[in-house]
């Protein structure tokens, strides 16, 4: 492992669809910090984060996970990585540890390993009666939950997540910020994107503002209290003034 | 009924063949409003195209007057009845995906709408639909008979009719009867079944019989034969109303469409209070869970072998899939108990398998390769998972042509049994009609969910005729191999043109 102390790196990143989604983007996210990207709809976060997993070719720019440059080495970077949508990704017509055993497979972790991985994830998410039911019955939080266990399985070292909470009551969603924070604590990075400001505010370490695919603000709640001339404002009046002024500008 | 009732049931009437039409226009535009006017274009010269072959068909017959001789009453009923048998089998497919696509249904079902009568009506629209493309399909072979044998022909549009009508009114009754006595969970997948065989059964249950009474494939034997004529009823049987309408009997047409009428009425009023219940509990079992195989060790292996193993887990677990691939095993029985009955005797109309065989790899092929290529329920998991793209395609092809081998062999091996050259050459076709088909759907690979997959065709027309025209290619090629081998070179470079124009014609990928 090299001594890169940054998880995430973009450098100049931009997407142009038919306008421009993500401009010249410049943020590092540091190793074992908890990273909220939060912004308007249409802002550009889901398109940086699916640059960033892969999913998309930027037109400019770079990518670095842990100092592995993500566009030329994309097999190295998404070996450290896990990214989980706001769409759970799994098959209906299997069942939660046959999904993570797939996972883990392509993952190539070895599967007495991930096996036990595999297991203790479901049950701390709740899962437990419904390890070997198929999930096209599951729920939409229950279809969460086990994307969430696949993107955990294979301990990656990085982990991005586009609005994980969406669809999961209050018990599923205290599970999932536990174990997430369990994560971070244990060294792992974790970027999320979330609508839901009180998660950002209570959860992490750092927070970023984007806005026409821009970073217009970045730091602790703290910070940008300070950078706003704020000194007890929610994070909701900061991310309200922010957006507006940046849309008045 | 009250006018306020009349003028919701009018409202939903027009509401569902609102949505009908759309359906339809997208499903001939791919989905893209701008090729509207070309769909359109296409269409008329399809049909007006459609008149060559229906001519080439049924032309002769236009001259056909009443009365007619028992063969060919019977020839002319088995003909109406597989037409009937293959609108049966559409309409079934399309109240089963009524019941489970769920669609609108939680939307009505939560209204203050009388349920009875709008279902009545989704029914009826059911019937018209199903209709509807009858009659579409049947015009030019109608136009054609009305050219050469006079206006009294058009009187067929009216059996159309009917049998589309009686059609939709038994897929109606035997859908809900199958979920009153299997439960939501079976009457899926039979349903599927009976859709894809029902249709298919009829014409191979003849060819068998031919295969078993005349040793020939053609099931006109059986229809033509004195046995068949000797057990048919008299000429003034209501069997032969069918027959009698076509040929231009108006009694016959309306008592045929006043019964189908009927049949449809008794069915909308007995089976539409149903139909909220069947909707109801084909819900709860979409709520229901179904189990997997219990706890078991995760297996090893490279993440290519993970995700083959994946792919057959899906594909084993496919309804679409096992209803199809019985059909094709099905399509496979009559040269089968050809080839059995041909043992003994090494008659050289043995050769008529290989064509069969290898058409039936390409279109399985097909099938498998959208399943697995396109078809991808996680396709971001699987593009961040860390191997490469070129890996994990090669992987999905991989399970495509171990399936077909897995399928075909079987039949390979008992013909090289009975004619080892025919089995080489008919491996030899099965390779290439597989391996184009795939080949086909992977350049026109699109990321879909795998429960679109009967919408597949609507991605790119292009892509399914090349892949129709490549599996009769190869099939073609085959059976001329064995029979003319010079004329197999030419046929065999020219389905080699197809596949090679469609990649030329196929989308650039990075």
């Amino acid at each position: 492992m090299n001594g890169e102390t940054s998880a995430l790196r973009l450098q100049g990143l931009t997407k142009r669809f038919d306008r421009l989604a993500v401009d010249a983007l410049d943020l590092t996210v540091h190793a074992g910090e908890f990273y909220a990207l939060v912004g308007p709809n249409g802002a550009g976060k889901t398109t940086t984060l699916r640059m960033v997993a892969g999913l998309l070719k930027p037109d400019a720019g770079a990518v670095a996970i842990f100092g592995i440059d993500a566009l030329c080495e994309p097999v190295a970077a998404k070996q450290v990585m896990a990214w989980v949508s706001d769409e759970p990704m799994i098959y209906d017509k299997l069942t939660p540890l046959e999904y993570l055993e797939f996972v883990a497979g392509l993952w190539g972790i070895a599967p007495k390993v991930s096996q036990a991985c595999a297991h203790e994830l479901l049950v701390s998410l709740g899962l437990e009666p419904h390890l070997n039911e198929r999930c096209e019955a599951f729920s939409k939080g229950m279809r969460q939950k086990v994307a969430l266990a696949g993107a955990l399985v294979h301990d990656p070292r990085l982990i991005i997540l586009d609005e994980p909470l969406t669809g999961l009551d209050a018990v599923s969603a205290r599970h999932v910020k536990g174990l997430l924070g369990d994560r971070v604590r244990a060294g792992c990075t974790v970027i999320m994107t979330t609508h839901i400001l009180e998660v950002a505010e209570r959860m992490a370490d750092r927070i970023g503002v984007i806005a026409s695919g821009r970073l217009v603000a970045e730091g602790t709640l703290a910070e940008l209290r300070q950078q706003n001339g704020h000194t007890d404002t929610s994070l909701e009046d900061l991310f309200i003034a922010l957006v507006d002024t940046k849309a008045a500008a | 009924m009250n006018s306020a009732t009349a003028l919701s049931l009018s409202w939903f009437a027009r509401h569902e063949l609102r949505l009908a039409w759309r359906e339809w226009l997208a499903m001939m535009t791919g989905g893209r409003r701008r090729r509207t006017r070309a769909a359109i274009i296409g269409l008329i010269m399809f049909a007006a195209i459609m008149h060559l072959p229906a001519w080439a068909v049924i032309g002769r017959f236009a001259t056909l007057q009443a009365p007619l001789d028992k063969s060919s009453l019977i020839v002319l009923s088995a003909t109406i009845f597989l037409a009937w048998a293959l609108m049966l089998s559409q309409a079934i497919e399309s109240v089963t995906r009524v019941f489970y696509a769920r669609a609108d249904l939680d939307l009505i079902m939560s209204s203050p709408a009388r349920l009875p009568n709008v279902f009545s009506i989704r029914i009826a629209s059911i019937a018209v639909s199903v209709t509807g493309m009858a009659l579409l399909l049947s015009t030019p072979f109608v136009n054609v008979l009305a050219f050469g044998g006079g206006v009294r022909w058009f009187s067929a549009f009216g059996v159309v009719v009917a049998v589309g009508l009686s059609a939709a009114a038994f897929a109606i009754a035997i859908t809900i009867v199958l979920f009153r006595l299997i439960g939501p969970a079976r009457t899926r997948l039979i349903a599927q079944i009976l859709a894809a065989v029902i249709g298919a059964g009829f014409v191979i249950a003849l060819q068998i019989a031919a295969v078993l009474s005349y040793g020939t494939l053609s099931r006109f034997a059986v229809l033509t034969s004195d046995a068949a004529a000797r057990v048919a009823p008299n000429g003034d049987s209501l069997v032969w109303w069918p027959a009698h309408a076509v040929l231009g009997d108006g009694e016959a047409l309306m008592l045929l469409l006043a019964s189908s009428l009927v049949l449809l009425g008794v069915v909308m009023t007995v089976f539409s209070p149903r139909f909220a219940d069947t909707a109801v509990t084909a819900a709860a079992y979409a709520a229901s869970s179904r189990k997997g195989n219990g706890a078991r060790s995760f297996r090893g292996g490279s993440r290519q072998a993970a995700l083959r193993r994946k792919e057959f887990w899906l594909l084993r677990r496919d309804p679409w899939l096992v209803s199809q691939t019985l059909m094709q095993l099905l399509y496979l029985v009559p040269p089968a108990v050809f080839l059995w009955r041909s043992f003994s005797d090494s008659s050289a109309a043995i050769v008529l398998i290989t064509p069969v065989i290898v058409m039936a790899a390409g279109q399985l092929a097909g099938g498998l390769a959208w399943l697995t290529i396109s078809g991808e329920d996680a396709a971001d998991l699987v593009a961040t998972a860390p191997l490469p793209p070129s890996r994990v395609i090669r992987a999905k092809i991989e399970v495509v042509l171990i399936s077909i081998g897995a399928i075909f062999a079987p039949m390979v091996a008992g013909l090289a049994l009975a004619a080892p050259p025919q089995a080489a050459v008919t491996t030899a076709g099965v390779m290439l009609a597989a391996g184009s088909a795939t080949a086909i759907q992977l350049w026109f690979r699109v990321q879909a969910k795998r429960s679109q997959f009967r919408r597949r065709q609507t991605s790119s027309r292009l892509a399914t005729f090349a892949e129709a025209f490549s599996s009769i290619g190869w099939a073609a090629t085959a059976a001329l191999a064995l029979a003319a081998p010079e004329a197999a070179v030419v046929s065999g470079l020219m389905t080699c043109a197809i596949v090679a124009a469609t990649w030329k014609f196929s989308p650039r990928r990075d």
